[in-house]
């Protein structure tokens, strides 16, 4: 049998609420800990205690992370799913059972390895009875650990981190796991393909969840309001704000410099924050779909009085009794076009653990700059698993507070100034904040009906100049929103768009698609909108450009329709989404689907692609006239 | 726009400018557009008086509304101060978060019994139970006026309007509702007694915390007949005055504006130090004691007597902001220095992920 090192899945099925992830845990930080490129994702129900879930680990040496279809190897706790535990083994797998289960192992392809997880914890002496449950996870951390050669002393630093130093829960789960060890040493032989062995590739990386993340670089963006509500998969940005404010913005006097408040709903959290940011505070909120169903109408006034304010948006399926522990890209149009009447907002969407933190302080920065909401969207794949990072970095640039006039300014001018002025041509005034003592700070904030200097009017040509230089705004932004990144192959034919949490899976699928199919493919991740200029570039290379996307309407390929419609026939829309973080096959398998060989031979249809172009150009120009 | 609006403080021997410098005028606002004999008009008419009497800098006070008539009143005082008008029934998280921007400021919000009664209920129980430092002033009409008179929550049972028909339902009771979320001074009074409506705001005004004013405000175009809980005649006829109530700023050293009557005087110290003297009418009645609010409510619902004057005052509650233990500098004046953690504490972040 030839080892495969490395490069496996593990597939753990417990029932929720049985602490099963701190076994999780420990397994996929030993393994980062051991410098393999590794993930872990946790795929559950919404649920507090009892119903089937499953935590998916992806080793793998070449740094491709994304879910893996495939289930090398499984670990079955739960009877409820045993069956189907089972059946989801890959021939030539290993399936790790709970021996309590008394279900038959019924096949032969596989290598099984029954484990008597409840007889070993029973045996310890240093665990009490009421211990018992929860420690009998960290007994298959013990078995598997043995069979594919996973460092103990790495085991024991995780258990470190996750108990925080506290001597006697790591006594007691490091007990378990030796004593799973011990006896699967004696008791079982190794029938499977899968090792471990110790690499360099995680050297200097850390691990971290993408909300964590958030709330650590909101706190660097120097927030001063947070109101927020709880959510599913949100609730741990505020949770870590809570956390993290207190310990990174300590000061002598003991002090705060902001507040964190609970609202009674979203409508208030959002409320709160619209208050707070027109009153000159970095404020910012975080919830889910649902939420911002409720937030809607703040948010269209905050786009129309123009306050500055970051929403978080971490995605799950929804609405209601949806899918609200499953992860999608499934707010994007709605985001897009949020509020009532014409409005188009800044979205960030950050891509991994890192970008998190970026977006964390220059969110702030960007909802300052532009006076406007930004909605960050992430989701519940990036937001609540521990994904391999770069170490979060300084912010790079000082914060940036947008136009504000102080009473020193008011004072210069001689208070000659009117908010909605756009005296720079970039479309956005200045703001004054309420305390300011000067007696023409003043202004009265309302939604649309305002004349440059804030004053009710109701007159057509005033709305019309108001709605334009919001239009001038959307400009500027693009501008301050952070531009796309390219993984470009050289040769390549296609272009591949995608955004979010995908861009592992998607750069495994474009290795495997140049590898299997010799279809070698441009990736743009666009981390923003309004779309740079880099966007406009990237999109006039290619006659295909496929957008991968995690949700059934192909949202971002709308919108790059919207925008876009001299490139509409060359969008593709590659959308799939099931709730399960997104995997190489099925972004593989999409891009194929839709994929069409070029017609011509390559030498013959480089000569042509200019002439192509220009033939192109003179077809949007008749379309045009035709319009006229 | 002028560029000689007088700042606060200075000073000149016109007796028409107060303590604070500045005349009446600095703390009007645009002409009204509501209808005329309008009571919300009157109340604007006190806020500006209780304001310019309380030589109060229109610079320390920030305006808040929600949709409806009454919300449309912010613009009709205090030009000098900043206002924003919100979202129908949100008035209250839009004023919860902009006053943390600077805690030395107070806020006066004017809904109306749409905005807080109906669709704003849960804000309205929440700012309550938050003690956010404001006056929140609810012109009390019975009836939605911008929308052209349909029956709000607040109407009585058995009203009827014209396209409306009779009301089935049974009323909500704002200053009920705001006893119960735990507000800590609670008070009503009738647009058309003037005098009560002034004294009553600078009570509010001097109240560290959040105070609710239930202000039957009635409405001449769509809800004035004369057996109408919310108009004009009814509330005259039916108007029971608490106490007589008289407020003294703080600093002075006179007790009284004007002489009292007989009868029982309380006196009740506000945060900052000013007083407000209770006459009672009642036997003995103590806006301090709770059960006895919820009493004299209930007394009054009973009888269908309007129950006017403060109802309930509790002054050692910690404000909302007061209890976040914020910097003395407010915080909307802070910078980067204070804001941004020090380059050394990316290094003690990354130490704490694994």
């Amino acid at each position: 049998m030839n080892k495969i090192v490395n490069d496996f899945s593990i597939t753990v099925g417990t029932k929720n609420g049985s602490g099963s992830s701190t076994a999780n845990n420990t397994i996929l930080r030993s393994i980062f800990k051991m410098g393999i490129p590794v993930s872990g994702k946790n795929l559950f129900p919404s649920n507090i205690q009892g119903l089937p879930t499953w935590y998916t680990i992806r080793v793998n040496k070449d740094g491709f992370v994304a879910r893996r279809e495939e289930h090398d190897i499984v670990i079955a706790l739960n009877p409820d799913s045993f069956a189907r535990d089972l059946a989801s083994v890959r021939t030539g797998g290993a399936f790790f059972y709970a021996d309590d289960i008394k279900q038959p192992v019924t096949r032969a392809d596989i290598a099984a390895y029954p484990m008597p997880v409840k007889t070993i914890v029973k045996a310890d002496a240093n665990i009490p009875a009421e211990y018992r449950d929860l420690v009998s996870n960290m007994v298959y951390v013990g078995v598997l650990a043995q069979l594919i050669n996973m460092d103990m002393e790495k085991v024991l630093a995780a258990l470190t981190f996750h108990f925080k130093g506290k001597q006697k829960p790591i006594d007691m789960n490091f007990g378990a796991v030796k004593a799973g060890a011990e006896w699967a040493k004696a008791n079982l032989e190794k029938k499977d393909p899968f090792y471990l062995e110790p690499m360099h590739k995680t050297d200097g990386l850390i691990m971290a969840d993408g909300n964590t993340a958030a709330a650590l670089g909101t706190i660097f963006g120097g927030v001063q309001f947070v109101g927020w509500y709880p959510i599913t998969p949100a609730t741990s940005i505020a949770e870590g704000l809570n956390e993290y404010l207190p310990q990174l913005r300590k000061r002598e006097d003991g002090k705060h410099t902001y507040a964190v408040v609970q609202a009674e709903d979203e409508l208030a959290a959002l409320g709160m924050c619209v208050g707070a940011g027109w009153a000159g505070l970095r404020a910012m909120t975080s919830t889910s779909g649902p939420g911002v169903s409720l937030m809607t109408e703040f948010a269209g006034l905050a786009y129309y009085a123009e306050i500055p304010v970051v929403i978080w948006n971490v995605q799950r399926i929804g609405p209601s009794t949806g899918l609200p522990t499953r992860t999608t890209q499934g707010d994007l149009t709605f985001t897009h076009f949020i509020g009532h009447g014409d409005s188009t907002s800044i979205m960030m969407l950050p891509g991994d653990v890192y970008e998190c933190f970026e977006f964390g302080w220059k969110a702030l920065d960007v909802a300052e700059r532009i006076q406007t909401p930004v909605f960050v969207m992430s989701d519940l794949d990036m937001g609540m698993n521990q994904w391999m990072s770069k170490p979060f970095e300084y912010p790079d640039t000082p914060m940036d507070r947008g136009k504000v006039f102080t009473e020193k300014e008011l004072e210069e001018i001689k208070g000659n100034w009117g908010r909605y002025l756009d005296v720079d041509g970039d479309g956005i005034g200045y703001r004054t904040f309420p305390g300011n003592k000067h007696p023409m700070s003043s202004y009265f904030t309302r939604g649309t009906g305002h004349d440059p200097y804030a004053k009710y009017s109701e007159e057509s040509s005033v709305y019309i100049e108001n709605m334009q230089r919001l239009t001038r705004k959307q400009e500027t932004a693009k501008q301050y929103v952070p531009a796309p990144v390219f993984h470009n192959t050289k040769g390549a034919t296609v272009g591949i768009i995608a955004y979010g949490s995908t861009e592992a899976a998607i750069l495994e699928a474009q290795y495997q698609l140049e590898k299997e199919h010799g279809i070698k493919s441009d990736f743009m991740r666009i981390r923003a909108t309004p779309f740079t200029k880099e966007v406009d570039k990237f999109l006039a290379k290619y006659d295909q450009i496929f957008v991968v996307e995690m949700n059934r309407d192909g949202q971002m390929n709308q919108i790059l329709l919207t925008e876009y419609p001299q490139f509409a026939a060359n969008f593709k829309s590659v959308a799939y989404g099931d709730g399960l973080p997104a995997s190489a096959k099925w972004v593989r398998e999409g891009i194929l689907a839709k994929y069409k060989k070029p017609a011509a031979k390559k030498a013959v249809s480089k000569k042509t692609a200019p002439a192509k172009k220009v033939a192109q150009k003179k077809a949007a120009t008749k379309s045009k006239a035709k319009k006229k | 726009m002028t560029e000689a609006l007088p700042m606060a403080g200075g000073h000149a021997a016109n007796p028409n400018i107060n303590a604070a410098g500045l005349t009446k005028n600095d703390y009007r606002g645009a002409p009204s557009t509501l209808c005329l004999g309008c009571g919300h008009n009157s109340i604007a008419n006190q806020i500006i008086a209780a304001l310019y009497e309380t030589s109060t800098v229109p610079e320390h006070i920030v305006k808040f509304s929600g949709i409806g008539c009454s919300s449309k009143s912010p613009t009709y005082f205090l030009n000098r101060s900043f206002g924003f008008n919100g979202l129908h029934g949100r008035m209250p998280s839009v004023a919860t978060g902009a006053l943390f921007a600077d805690h030395t400021l107070k806020g006066i919000g004017v809904s109306g019994d749409g905005d807080s009664a109906s669709i704003g209920m849960g804000q309205f129980k929440h700012v309550m139970r938050r003690n956010v430092n404001m006056v929140y002033i609810v012109e009390n009409n019975g009836v939605y006026g911008l929308t052209k008179g349909q029956l709000s929550a607040t109407a009585e049972k058995g009203l009827r309007l014209k396209k409306q028909g009779e009301n089935p339902y049974l009323p909500i009771d704002i200053c009920m509702e705001a006893l119960t979320s735990n507000a800590t001074f609670v008070a009503r009074s009738f647009a058309g007694n003037a005098k009560q409506v002034k004294e009553l705001l600078k009570a509010a005004l001097a109240h560290d915390g959040i105070a609710v004013l239930d202000i039957i405000s009635p409405c001449v175009t769509f809800n004035d007949q004369e057996n109408a809980f919310h108009s004009y005649k009814w509330a005259k006829d039916h108007e029971e005055p608490l106490h007589e109530i008289s407020y003294i700023a703080p600093r002075n050293e006179i007790v009284l504006e004007r002489e009292m009557v007989e009868g029982e005087i309380r006196e009740v110290k506000m945060h900052d130090e000013s007083t407000i003297v209770l006459k009672n009418l009642e036997k003995g009645y103590d806006p301090t004691d709770r059960h006895e609010a919820l009493r004299i409510m209930e007394d009054a619902r009973q009888n269908n007597w309007l129950i006017t004057g403060l109802l309930y005052v509790e002054t050692d509650k910690p404000n909302l902001i007061s209890q976040y233990n914020l910097v003395d500098t407010p915080l909307n004046r802070l910078t980067e220095a204070d804001l941004r953690p020090d380059r050394s504490m990316i290094d003690k972040v990354n130490a704490l992920m694994f």
